[in-house]
């Protein structure tokens, strides 16, 4: 008896913190339906979805949004197409070589993921003023991929050192070529790898911020988390408009929240992964 | 760290798993080690030497910066503001990494206890949380605290002899750096929660049911069963929060748009901007950055062996 109960009640206090820890993101969604009168309101519009899409027209007629949209995307499709390849061919090397120097390479793969972003975007920044690249996508797309490449070569080499070193052999036996090998054996089995390390630099892309905003600071090439800090504060200039800025943090959270979701289980194993066999 | 570099001197060896050389692995690395090279490795020069300069406004214009040695590091080392940062910065990560682990913790043991579909109902919860993206999450939250619609102030006065209509929760610095930990272990709670969940679940049953039968209580299998065997992620997880708590830029600058604005507001992250982009004094910035860099690898160090360790096994 005391047991049920006690399952019971921790039911219960799951459902609550539930509650409170998606509260923020319901009201993300709730008040991106609601009209401006209905928002100014005192009393708060708990109910879901006054049903509205006029904060959506508003915020993405009056705003450079789709411009920002099309920067974003080129931004993420570009760092993240070369990340991959790099990733994946560091990858091969320092899980199927022992080579000289592969040790100090993993030693600086693991320390720059330590370098705060902070500590390092005045001189990014001033290195990209200096190449004259400051608003362009190959300046920001030359830090992201920096930035992005470590981790995904630490990911991608749990997954390459998971393929048996024999199978390859056995296809070489066979007739096949190294690079044979590695498309017909090795790639299809490391492909859920990639999809998952591919979605992880996406996100960490999509949603840089820091960077970004002293990368890109024409509003032409704004990506979108610029666009919605630009929103944001230009609202807060005059009365603040809650529901079209909602709007605006909808449609910068949507995507990520749908990738994360496919992937969710590999982002904690990729990092703290093998802390516990260890 | 030297330690663990000649600890392992056989895996260098230049030969190939068939034992023959070959270039290979080094053409399979040139791309990577370009970028890194590029995007952060001539940064990170520029930012050693220019810390030892004096690169202000006047050397954006052309002038040549002189070679000023360690004075951008005395200079900022006995200013008296500089440390207020920095030990303002230390107790804010301090705070926020420790809140964030409690609460990761407590809602892994929870997930542990619920039943099955509860669980998946606040894991659900935690996700959405975690997935959202830092500008949205702040101007999610500036929302939630807004003075006068905000739905926080209008639930706190539901209780009786309260009335916080029309209170600005940035307008203290303490009470804005509350506001700015409560957001960041908001979304980072998840993470950890999840993380331990995850370590927990490898725990064998065989191991929990023997100490059952040994008349092990629910306190002695959590404190001599679970928490030792999640000891090594629990370790790895408090340093990633640390740094990346540490590391808080985004937040503090976006939640300054909102209205407060000033020194009193600053964290390390906002202070470099402000004095390298805000004011053109690069030199002072650079050396100021190569000090929160040194503060981070001093916190951090640990965590690397943990890693070079795993890369050994």
């Amino acid at each position: 008896m005391g047991r049920r109960l006690k399952r019971w009640l921790a039911a219960l206090t799951a459902l609550i913190v539930a509650a409170m820890w998606a509260f923020p993101v319901y009201w993300m969604i709730n008040s991106s339906f609601l009209t401006p009168l209905t928002i100014s309101r005192l009393t708060p519009t708990f109910l879901p979805f006054g049903g509205t899409f006029q904060n959506y027209r508003n915020v993405t007629n009056d705003t450079p949004f789709f411009e920002s949209l099309k920067m974003s995307v080129i931004v993420v499709a570009v760092a993240l197409v070369v990340c991959i390849v790099f990733a994946t061919l560091a990858a091969l090397a320092i899980s199927r070589f022992r080579f000289r120097g592969r040790r100090t390479f993993v030693l600086t793969i693991i320390l720059v993921q330590m370098l705060p972003a902070e500590a390092m975007f005045i001189a990014q920044y001033k290195m990209i003023s200096g190449l004259g690249l400051l608003n362009s996508l190959a300046g920001v797309s030359i830090i992201y991929v920096a930035m992005v490449v470590p981790f995904t070569i630490w990911m991608l080499r749990g997954f390459v050192a998971g393929v048996p070193v024999d199978l390859e052999e056995a296809a070489m036996v066979d007739g096949c070529t190294r690079l044979g090998a590695f498309r017909r054996i090795t790639f299809p089995l490391i492909a859920p790898g990639l999809v998952a390390s591919g979605v992880f630099a996406f996100i960490q892309v999509w949603n840089e911020f820091a960077l970004a905003s002293v990368l890109l600071t024409d509003d032409e090439v704004q990506t979108l988390p610029l666009w919605l800090r630009d929103i944001a504060q230009q609202s807060n200039l005059g009365a603040p408009e809650w529901g079209q800025i909602m709007a605006g943090s909808v449609l910068v959270a949507i995507p990520v929240i749908i990738f994360f979701v496919i992937v969710q289980g590999r982002m904690a194993q990729g990092l703290v992964g093998g802390a516990v066999k260890g | 760290m030297s330690t663990a570099t000649t600890s392992m001197p056989d895996s260098d060896s230049p030969t190939t798993r068939r034992g023959r050389a070959t270039q290979l692995p080094y053409w399979l690395v040139v791309p990577a080690v370009a970028v890194l090279i590029v995007g952060l490795a001539y940064p990170m020069g520029w930012q050693i030497l220019n810390s030892m300069r004096e690169y202000g406004l006047r050397q954006q214009f052309g002038e040549a910066a002189p070679w000023v040695w360690f004075d951008n590091y005395t200079a900022l080392l006995s200013d008296g503001f500089f440390w207020t940062v920095v030990v303002r910065s230390l107790v804010f990560m301090a705070a926020t990494a420790l809140a964030t682990m409690t609460i990761g913790i407590l809602l892994a043991l929870l997930m542990k206890a619920a039943p099955t579909w509860s669980r998946l109902v606040l894991q659900t919860a935690l996700l959405l949380a975690w997935a959202m993206p830092i500008v949205a999450q702040m101007t999610v939250w500036s929302w939630l605290i807004d003075a006068r619609n905000g739905v926080l102030n209008y639930t706190l006065s539901l209780l009786p002899g309260v009335d916080m209509v029309g209170h600005n929760w940035l307008e203290q610095p303490l009470s804005f750096f509350f506001v700015a930990s409560v957001i960041i272990t908001w979304a980072s709670v998840p993470f950890v929660a999840i993380s331990v969940y995850a370590a927990l679940t490898q725990v064998s049953e065989e191991m929990l049911e023997a100490a059952q039968l040994d008349g092990a209580n629910a306190r002695q299998t959590l404190i001599y069963i679970l928490m030792p065997t999640v000891r090594p992620v629990l370790i790895i997880l408090l340093l990633l929060q640390f740094i990346w708590d540490l590391r808080v830029y985004a937040q503090i600058q976006l939640l300054q748009d909102l209205g407060p604005k000033g020194d009193d507001y600053d964290l390390l992250g906002t202070y470099i901007y402000g004095l390298g982009i805000g004011q053109g004094h690069f030199g002072a910035a650079a050396s100021a950055a190569m000090i929160v860099l040194l503060i981070t690898l001093g916190v951090s160090g640990f965590y690397v062996r943990e890693l070079l360790r795993e890369d050994a096994n």
